[in-house]
């Protein structure tokens, strides 16, 4: 099943465009994911991951652009495509009638692999459904079939596995559940394009994160990579008293950006050495003295509203400069 | 090779549907029978004198029988539908599966479990009297006929159950198919219709596979109906089975977008 490519990308888009009657969802979407790596797709609902995760599993077209999935063109080459990938969409796409055996059996027969009992067994007892494996799905609760959907879509091994919004209304076990089977996944070299409207969830599992919004990738890179591009740590004091807060908050406000949260001040700071020695000394100065500080790097979360706030600027600006 | 093997893993499963919810075959077979019944008993008294020489129950049972289908059918149009809203045509279409093989598979089993309802059919109707005078030929002729009707018109229903937006509304179509049945020489000759109602009932397409099959029971021969009743069934099953694939990969992907 896995050839030798000519590039190292598992997915690669390029301009893609989709709108549905006067509503336009993607405007212009370019990303690539390399092979064996987890991708996550980020984004606020309705900002166009589902359509995005639509488009690449070969469920809809694009109105322009080009996607490509294991080098096969997602329009032209459909047939060649699913069979690179399998997709546990954001709803328990499973047959009720059937018994969760019954459900992996037939995803085993359909994929034709050479022991669809086996492979059936083996995901049950791994997603922890082997108890109520032979029971008709009517007894069982969301989360338990979200784990069937799940187990479903890897029967067959596809080299390229899509889950959208994977951990969206699971149990805090189930999803730590899959957040393990994602890592297991990449371990044995699958590549994984996810979406979710989780931070933290990107943040863990995601080697690269791509920002999605008003029908664009605004942001894109490794976590690391997206909070670099943030200066703004912050630094947590705490002071003896109400009248030392209140004049460190009037002290430092002239060179940052202070907050006061109850009788502790954040302060932005890019958390260099230079910096934290400059605020002590102004501090030290005006005979201030804090009695607990501690410092927080930029979170994935202050990257996100940044964008979403420049972002929001920047319309402001355009519709500013549309009006004269 | 693939398809064929899709198809039948689709049949499979199909199947498995079909006999875990024996209501359906209940609900399916509820209403010819009854109507079987209450044609004998109670409107036959009335209605049996103008068959002339045929007695009534020998005289309905093909119009019963196909009640039966018409009713039965309906299923693959709800089943297809609870596919849809369920998410689990759009699974299927992202995995490497011949897109025919879903509704080819539903076509299958609906034909096996419509069969045996029309057997079950057919019992019912010999225990009320119904005295069939045909040979083993003329029985398998009548079955395969059956066959090909089922089939016909299950892709038509298929088609419908594609084309609904809700699952209710998928079966609701197959009412239209059971009042064909009544302007038809189903339950009454035509020449006791007003002259406009009989061109339609004798021109329709249920009214040669009904003589057809009247002949194949009565007669133990297919009749001079023979003909119009296939050209109708294949035409129907060619018509349904093409209109069917095309809304099939069209609406997947609307109810994707959704």
């Amino acid at each position: 099943m896995r050839n030798t490519y000519k590039t190292m990308n598992a997915i690669e888009v390029h301009n893609l465009v989709k709108g549905y009657k006067d509503v336009s969802v993607l405007h212009d979407v370019s990303f690539t994911v390399t092979r064996g790596t987890v991708f996550a797709l980020l984004g606020a609902n309705g900002s166009g991951k589902t359509t995005t995760i639509n488009i690449l599993t070969t469920l809809i077209k694009p109105d322009g652009g080009t996607a490509t999935v294991n080098e096969f063109d997602v329009g032209e080459q459909a047939s060649k495509v699913r069979e690179q990938i399998s997709v546990t969409g954001q709803f328990a796409a499973v047959d009720h009638v059937l018994t969760a055996r019954e459900n992996l059996i037939l995803m085993g027969e359909l994929r034709h692999v050479t022991d669809p009992k086996q492979i059936a067994a083996g995901l049950l007892e791994k997603f922890d459904l082997n108890e109520a494996a032979d029971r008709p799905l009517a007894t069982y609760s969301g989360g338990m079939r979200r784990r069937l959907d799940i187990a479903m879509s890897l029967v067959g091994d596809a080299p390229v596995v899509f889950f959208d919004e994977p951990t969206t209304g699971l149990d805090p076990q189930s999803r730590a559940g899959m957040w393990r089977t994602i890592r297991e996944l990449v371990e044995n070299g699958t590549t994984v394009f996810l979406t979710t409207q989780y931070l933290d969830e990107a943040d863990r599992l995601a080697d690269t994160i791509g920002i999605l919004h008003g029908g664009r990738i605004v942001a894109s890179g490794t976590p690391a990579e997206l909070k670099g591009t943030l200066s703004t740590g912050l630094v947590e004091l705490e002071f003896g008293d109400e009248q030392q807060v209140s004049t460190a908050q009037r002290v430092l406000s002239a060179q940052h950006d202070v907050r006061r949260v109850d009788s502790k001040l954040l302060v932005a700071s890019d958390g260099t050495v230079g910096e934290m020695v400059d605020l002590f000394v102004r501090l030290k100065d005006n005979g201030l003295e804090p009695t607990e500080f501690s410092t927080q790097p930029p979170t994935l979360d202050d990257v996100f509203f940044k964008i979403l706030d420049d972002e929001k600027h920047e319309e402001k600006e355009e519709r500013h400069a549309d009006a004269h | 090779m693939q398809t064929l093997t899709d198809t039948w893993t689709m049949a499979k499963r199909s199947l498995r549907h079909t006999t875990r919810s024996p209501d359906t075959i209940i609900t399916v077979l509820l209403m010819p029978i009854g109507l079987l019944l209450l044609f004998v008993y109670v409107f036959g008294g009335a209605l049996g004198t103008q068959t002339g020489s045929i007695d009534y129950v020998d005289f309905i049972t093909p119009g019963v029988i196909i009640m039966t289908v018409m009713s039965g059918i309906a299923y693959a149009a709800v089943r297809l539908s609870t596919d849809l809203q369920q998410g689990v045509i759009s699974r299927f279409r992202t995995m490497p599966v011949a897109p025919s093989s879903v509704l080819s598979g539903q076509a299958l089993s609906s034909t096996a479990s419509n069969l045996f309802s029309c057997f079950l059919v057919i019992m019912v109707a010999l225990a009320v009297g119904f005295r069939p005078t045909t040979d083993p030929l003329a029985w398998l002729c009548l079955a395969g006929l059956l066959a090909l009707l089922i089939l016909a018109t299950t892709w038509l229903a298929m088609f419908f159950g594609l084309l609904a937006k809700t699952v209710e509304g998928a079966g609701a179509f197959s009412y239209i198919l059971l009042l064909l049945i009544f302007i038809s020489p189903s339950f009454v000759p035509t020449d006791s219709m007003k002259p406009w109602l009989r061109g339609f009932a004798e021109h329709q397409p249920m009214t040669p596979i009904i003589e057809t099959m009247r002949s194949l029971l009565i007669d133990g021969t297919p009749g001079p109906d023979i003909w119009a009743a296939l050209a109708w069934t294949l035409g129907i099953l060619l018509i349904s089975y093409t209109a069917a694939l095309s809304v099939y990969r069209h609406r997947a992907l609307v109810a994707a977008a959704q």
